[in-house]
């Protein structure tokens, strides 16, 4: 347990802070501090099981809430950067094909 | 953190693929600064087909909303009439046409939404575009070729993102305003066609619109008597002027009955 051990996995050194940029498709980037992620894992694993089980009623409110807990937290990263982001979501009204799509072609989901 | 994770890595590494090594990396800045402008005025392209579309089905609403008054008009009238069986016939093909703008108004919130969203989508590429054109040629003033690989795959790797977003939004427009083209282009043919003039319109039609037709006439002359008799009621004994008798005579003429005028 090291004290520098905040994002451990993550690939991207040069962002800063220790926060992340995530990026809302359609909508624009957020900055978003390393504190809040812990919620948003809750909320995206939601996200995910509802895609998982192909329930289009509980993917929908669970993709809003994740959205709406990325813009809450978030802070719009500056317009005039070219950083790239740490995650990615997709948009609010997209459907869970889209969202199947955004996530096939390199066959990282099964099914 | 797999969902947004996954879909940060495979959306990059799509972005990315059209990202191929120049010989010289400072090339790259180009062919990317390139791509970038062709991007930004395809946005544009696309602000403007969605807002054509939008203008299309306002105008729809307006036509549409016309007839639905005049239908309204003319229950109106044959209620006066004591004709309910053609009220309720004109009230029938106004729900219908109620039922047909209130779609038309909700294709139209949606088109307004894609509107908005391309045009902010317009301005955060436009900012990224500016800012990679600055960092462009510092790049290019400031490192050679070997030195200058890092920094530009960062710059372009980073607005990469930035255009497959964009390019997406576009391409989102664009699937829903085609559908929703389809829908309007069917409406404009029953425009077209006359289908909903039958009511109201002059030409053929059904019996009943020929009869909610005739009957309106017939109350048009009578509405027009009424007003004429009401105008001229004070008039009439008291005052002498000569205009005054021309429209007493008018207003003698009280009871034609039903010999449709028109």
């Amino acid at each position: 347990m090291s004290a520098t051990a905040t994002d451990s996995g993550h690939d991207d050194a040069g962002k800063g802070s220790d926060g992340l940029i995530i990026r809302i498709l359609g909508e624009g980037q957020y900055d978003v501090s390393a504190d809040a992620l812990t919620h948003l894992n809750e909320l995206d694993s939601a996200v995910e099981a509802a895609i998982e089980a192909d329930d289009e009623a509980t993917f929908r409110p669970a993709l809003v809430a994740l959205l709406d807990g990325v813009r809450t937290v978030g802070v719009a990263h500056a317009a005039d950067s070219l950083d790239e982001s740490d995650l990615i979501l997709p948009p609010d009204d997209a459907s869970i094909e889209e969202v199947r799509e955004l996530l096939a072609d390199d066959g990282l989901i099964p099914g | 953190m797999s969902l947004m994770k996954r879909m940060g890595l495979i959306f990059r590494a799509k972005a990315n693929k059209a990202l191929d090594a120049a010989e010289d990396p400072r090339e790259t800045l180009d062919y990317s600064y390139q791509r970038q402008l062709e991007l930004l005025s395809k946005v544009r392209r696309g602000v403007a087909d969605v807002a054509t579309s939008r203008k299309r089905i306002e105008l729809q609403i307006g036509q549409l909303e016309q007839q639905a008054n005049k239908l309204q008009t003319q229950a109106e009238k044959a209620l006066q009439m004591d004709r309910e069986d053609l009220a309720r016939e004109a009230l029938t093909r106004k729900s219908g046409l109620n039922g047909q703008i209130a779609d038309l108004q909700t294709q139209h919130a949606q088109l307004q939404g894609e509107e908005e969203k391309l045009v902010l989508a317009q301005q955060r590429l436009q900012a990224k575009v500016e800012a990679f054109r600055t960092r462009k040629e510092t790049i290019k003033a400031t490192y050679t070729a070997a030195e200058a690989q890092t920094r530009i795959n960062e710059a372009v790797s980073g607005i990469g993102e930035e255009m497959g977003d964009v390019g997406m939004a576009i391409q989102r427009a664009e699937d829903k305003t085609a559908t929703m083209q389809a829908r309007a282009g069917a409406i404009d043919e029953l425009i077209a066609s006359g289908a909903l003039d039958d009511v109201t319109g002059t030409g053929g039609g059904d019996d009943i619109s020929r009869q909610l037709e005739a009957m309106s006439s017939d109350s048009d002359v009578e509405m027009e008597l009424a007003r004429l008799k009401g105008l001229s009621a004070p008039q009439a004994p008291g005052q002498i002027g000569a205009g005054g008798d021309g429209l007493a005579k008018e207003t003698q003429v009280e009871q034609i009955e039903g010999e449709t005028p028109r």
